[in-house]
């Protein structure tokens, strides 16, 4: 009964995660790799997405905080975050780093820095969100999570 | 009881009549995979494995080009017993870029033959256009899809017979 239940939640968790936008196709896509022999490839590349992730964010972050912008690099790093979020299926983050790079393109420092915030923030919770749900993943056990309904 | 792997292998070899020389279920299908991201690199190597390809993963096209003894330096290993059947590379990366890598194995006599297909996030067309023209074999939007590596795989080993 524990593990119909946890299963239960899991679905819940993960449905909830697609209706409120934060994840899109791609991330069943991941989902369709996983097999018995690699039963944690998901977590495994949300886990490198995060440890890419923080180091971009510090890069961008220093890369703000210079009297000049340089919206080149500014924009290079922007390049490689929205594509590691999009390789992922991170809607949202996706979605605020092409705005961040259009403000690069035009030159706008407040802009970018303005959507800096924006995209930490929404980053921040979708880890927090993720982590949430292969906690109870995990819970749950090894169990159908190859087999999601499409 | 046979993988997927496996199944896909036999009715390719079936459907294809894949000849004696070429590709053939015993052989494996190499490709070699250039990307700077690492999230990228860990998904297109499990793309790749799932589609029965053997898979080598470079974080770079220098790294591509000493893979495949393009750096100019010599290789005591003689790379002729290299078999690559397909080179999938990221476009923006730095460094070399894979247009520039794309460049350098056409321009090889070892290697030009071997398909490239390029991978980009970026649909612009005049890059797009840049690509073809210099021989890549296609030019794919991320993020890559399983359908995506399916029918390439598809069309490169169909085209064999050649």
């Amino acid at each position: 009964m524990e593990r119909t239940r946890l299963r239960r939640q899991v679905a819940l968790t993960r449905q909830s995660l697609f209706d409120q936008g934060f994840l899109d196709e791609q991330f069943i896509q991941l989902e369709d790799l996983q097999d018995d022999a690699n039963p944690n490839f998901v977590e495994e590349v949300v886990t490198l997405y995060y440890r890419d992730s923080a180091r971009l964010i510090t890069n961008i972050e220093k890369a703000l905080e210079k009297n000049s912008l340089d919206f080149n690099k500014l924009d290079g790093f922007m390049h490689q975050f929205k594509g590691s979020s999009s390789s992922i299926g991170a809607k949202k983050v996706k979605a605020e780093c092409t705005l961040f790079r259009e403000y690069c393109r035009a030159g706008n420092g407040e802009g970018c820095t303005r959507t800096f915030q924006q995209i930490k923030k929404e980053y921040a919770t979708l880890k927090r969100k993720l982590e949430a749900y292969f906690q109870v993943v995990r819970q749950a056990g090894p169990a159908e999570t190859a087999c999601w309904p499409k | 009881m046979a993988t997927a792997g496996e199944i896909l292998r036999r009715s390719l070899t079936d459907e294809v009549g894949v000849s004696k020389g070429s590709v053939s279920g015993s052989e494996e299908f190499h490709v070699l995979a250039v990307d700077d991201s690492f999230v990228d690199r860990k998904v297109i190597e499990r793309l790749l494995k799932i589609s029965s390809c053997k898979v080598t993963v470079v974080e770079s096209g220098s790294r591509a080009l000493q893979y495949l003894g393009l750096d100019g330096e010599k290789s005591s290993v003689g790379f002729n017993d290299l078999k690559i059947n397909l080179i999938m590379t990221d476009y923006s990366m730095p460094g070399m870029t894979g247009y520039e890598l794309l460049k350098k194995i056409k321009e090889s006599s070892a290697f030009r033959e071997i398909p490239v297909v390029i991978m980009s996030s970026e649909n612009i067309l005049t890059r797009i256009d840049r690509c073809l023209e210099e021989g890549a074999e296609e030019y794919i939007i991320k993020p890559v899809k399983l359908s995506d590596v399916k029918r390439i795989k598809d069309v490169i080993m169909g085209g064999d017979g050649k």
